[in-house]
């Protein structure tokens, strides 16, 4: 047998990580983290619920893209489009990269001069303690392609990053670095598949009363697996706002790992998931770490999955309130809607505190459609199928409220019905 | 009009026996009223009426219009005409109150085979109903029930009512919780709905109710059955001597009131 037949599939993709060109220091860092941590496996505590093994096969598991007839999304909002084909960055598709306010540039093209250097990989790096994220240092070695966004104003329109899954064997590795300066305002959009398996960071510095807002829509794909990481520092005053939705995936992993640095600042995250496994499977994981590092921070986690024909969903997250945040505000709920006795939520909820004058509160519920609330709108003529709907939407509106933005809350709501529609018992 | 025949109700989980031959018959037009001691069967009935779980009916039976209506879905049901206003009305998180009537009434219509009603249409057809009950447009875009007052919600079973234009309306308890002065717009409500085809069929603890929605009939109900019918007088009668004579007459146990 030869060396490579004897190596282990973590060993083999390790071995096959190659560094692009730019942001060299950076790369090899994360290459010799990567190394020294090695891939995770079912025995870490943050993998024990979701196994990574097709995150760390040498190729992804072939997945068949899926056309959806809908509008475009955010297809009515003026945004500025920049599209990625497979992981690969597509000129022709995405508009001029030039916004009033902001500084865009790809990934690919920047060379170690560009301001993002002294950023790329530095989140993530903060980011893998106490908990390591091997696949992120992996992103950060790797990446080939992504945007450098570097806000100095409020910016009015959304710079929308697009994700089209096409071949059935992609494997997308994109790493986005956003800079908002003091002040600053953006809002950014993510919607699609990115690939058959997508790997996606996304690093975001918020520096002192800047506003930074994200949605993300994960696409309508079955088949596709994907993990992204986000990682945030947050400074005085600012303010990080960020909502997912994912509707079907075969798998997805969405980290989150906020560092409250400066005092008065908010960090909110949320995200609603629906999967129906009747005929592929669903496995849908949120893994959030917030750290309070400083004085008076608020921080909110608000996450809710409708399950059904045996999906599965996780949930695990933590407050981390440092000695000395004191007047820390933490709230944190997950909840799960179970549509059937097949399908499973796994949550766990963790509070870690060392300050005295602090308010942390964490929730976690599993739960079936209300027997009571169902038979009211049945006694109102309303038919069972289109009663659970409504409820469904009930279950999720706290999630969907962590949207400040109307036009993008609607959108999402209109979303969400179209998939209650599709699966209908 | 609305007959109920022998009806025997037991809970499907326990062996608990609810009600015990419930024979009544409702023409249209007319408002009856039920009364009785609390844990007499009273909700259970406008329940098994409804059509909710977790009831088993093991004996009897109950029509509307000639629908069987134990054998239909709540939907067909309410599609057919019949309606609970609830004694505890539900509270929906999430669900405008305006969308929840729209869907409701569409709903039935659709179920009808009647043509959906128009945006233009629906809201015309609101905020008139709503102006005569009170209700103010802020609780209209609030959420199902949530953060109503007691008095509140029973005022949106009634704005639900007037705009669903049920045949067949029960109330439960409406006047439960309620102050002199919302009874009073509850029970205009109701009352502005009689038109002499509609049916009411009021169940109510105590008489006051009976002074403002003015019933042809009078039933009281105890242990499952009910045990005498008469007249409004029927009503005063129990005001002024509460339950325990007509119970002794009919040899019912107190503790069972
Ligand atoms: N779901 C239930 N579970 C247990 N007991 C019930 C249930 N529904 C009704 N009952 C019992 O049945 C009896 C009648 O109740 P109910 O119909 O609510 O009476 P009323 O409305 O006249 O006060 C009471 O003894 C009550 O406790
Ligand atoms: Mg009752």
């Amino acid at each position: 047998m030869s060396a490579v037949e004897k190596m282990t599939p973590a060993e083999a993709r390790l071995a096959r990580v190659t560094l692009p060109e730019g942001m060299g220091p950076a790369r090899r860092a994360a290459l010799d983290r990567l190394v020294a941590m090695g891939l995770p496996g079912r025995r870490d505590e943050y993998w024990r619920w979701t196994n990574p093994t097709d995150l760390i096969a040498p190729e992804p598991v072939p997945a068949a893209p899926f056309v959806d007839d809908e509008p475009a999304l955010f297809g009515d909002v003026e945004r500025l489009k920049i599209v990625f084909r497979d992981g690969v960055f597509d000129a022709e598709a995405s508009d001029d990269l030039a916004l009033s306010g902001v500084e865009i540039s790809r990934l690919s093209e920047a060379r170690d001069v560009n301001w993002a250097s002294g950023l790329y990989g530095t989140l993530e790096t903060a980011g893998q303690t106490p908990v390591e994220r091997p696949f992120a240092a992996l992103n950060t070695a790797s990446a080939e392609d992504g945007v450098l966004i570097r806000v100095t104003g409020k910016v009015e329109t959304p710079v929308n990053l697009i994700y089209i899954h096409e071949s059935e064997s992609s494997d997308a590795i994109l790493h986005h670095v956003i800079k908002l300066e003091e002040g600053a305002e953006i809002t950014v959009l993510e919607n699609g598949p990115a690939g058959a398996r997508a790997n996606l960071v996304m690093e975001v510095d918020v520096a002192k009363s800047a506003r930074f807002h994200h949605i993300r829509v994960q696409g309508r794909d079955h088949e596709r697996r994907m993990l992204t990481g986000i990682f945030a520092r947050i400074s005085e005053g600012a303010l990080f706002k960020s909502f997912t939705l994912s509707s079907n995936g075969a798998l997805t992993r969405n980290e989150c790992v906020l560092d409250i640095v400066g005092d008065d600042a908010n960090a909110h995250v949320a995200g609603a998931a629906l999967g129906d496994a009747k005929t592929r499977p669903f496995h849908h994981d949120d893994t959030i770490f917030i750290t309070h590092g400083a004085e008076r921070g608020e921080s909110r986690q608000v996450f809710k999955k409708v399950l059904k024909n045996g999906a599965q969903g996780v949930f695990q997250g933590k407050i981390l309130v440092k000695p000395g945040a004191q007047k820390t505000d933490g709230y944190q709920i997950s909840q799960a809607l179970l549509l059937d006795e097949d399908s499973q939520f796994l949550a766990k909820p963790e509070l870690e505190i060392y300050a005295d004058d602090v308010q942390c509160s964490h929730g976690s519920t599993t739960g079936a459609i209300d027997e009571t609330a169902l038979f009211y709108l049945r006694s109102r003529g309303i038919p069972t199928e289109e009663a659970t709907a409504l409820l469904v939407l009930s279950f999720l509106a706290d999630a969907i409220e962590e949207i400040e933005q109307e036009r993008f809350r609607d959108e999402i709501v209109t979303r969400l019905e179209g998939w209650l529609a599709r699966h209908r018992s | 009009m609305l007959e109920i025949k022998n009806l025997h109700v037991k809970l499907e989980e326990e062996d608990k026996q609810i009600l015990k031959g419930v024979n009544l018959t409702l023409e249209d037009g007319k408002v009856h009223a039920i009364m009785g001691p609390n844990g007499s069967g009273k909700s259970t009935l406008s329940y098994v009426l409804s059509g909710r779980d977790g009831y088993e009916v093991t004996q009897g039976e109950a029509h509307l219009n000639g629908l069987n209506l134990l054998e239909a879905e709540p939907e067909e049901r309410a599609a057919a005409g019949l309606f609970l206003a609830f004694q505890y009305p539900v509270e929906i998180p999430g669900v405008g109150n305006m969308t929840f009537l729209r869907t409701a009434l569409n709903s039935q219509r659709k179920a009808r085979g009647e043509p959906e009603i128009s945006a233009g249409d629906f809201l015309k057809l609101v905020r008139e109903k709503a102006k005569s009950l009170k209700i103010d447009a802020e609780m209209l875009k609030r959420p199902v029930n949530v953060g109503f007052s007691g008095g509140e919600k029973k005022r949106n079973e009634i704005l639900q009512m007037a705009i669903l234009e049920p045949k067949m309306c029960i109330l439960d308890e409406t006047d439960s919780g309620l102050d002199v002065d919302a009874m009073r717009l509850v029970s205009d409500g109701v009352n502005a709905l009689r038109d002499g085809t509609r049916s009411f069929l009021v169940i109510t603890h105590y008489q006051r109710l009976l002074d403002h929605i003015k019933p042809d009939v009078v039933h009281i109900m105890a242990d499952g059955r009910i045990i005498e019918t008469g007249g409004p007088e029927l009503a005063l009668e129990v005001e002024k001597n509460g339950y325990a004579a007509l119970l002794d007459k009919h040899g019912i146990a107190q503790e069972m009131a």
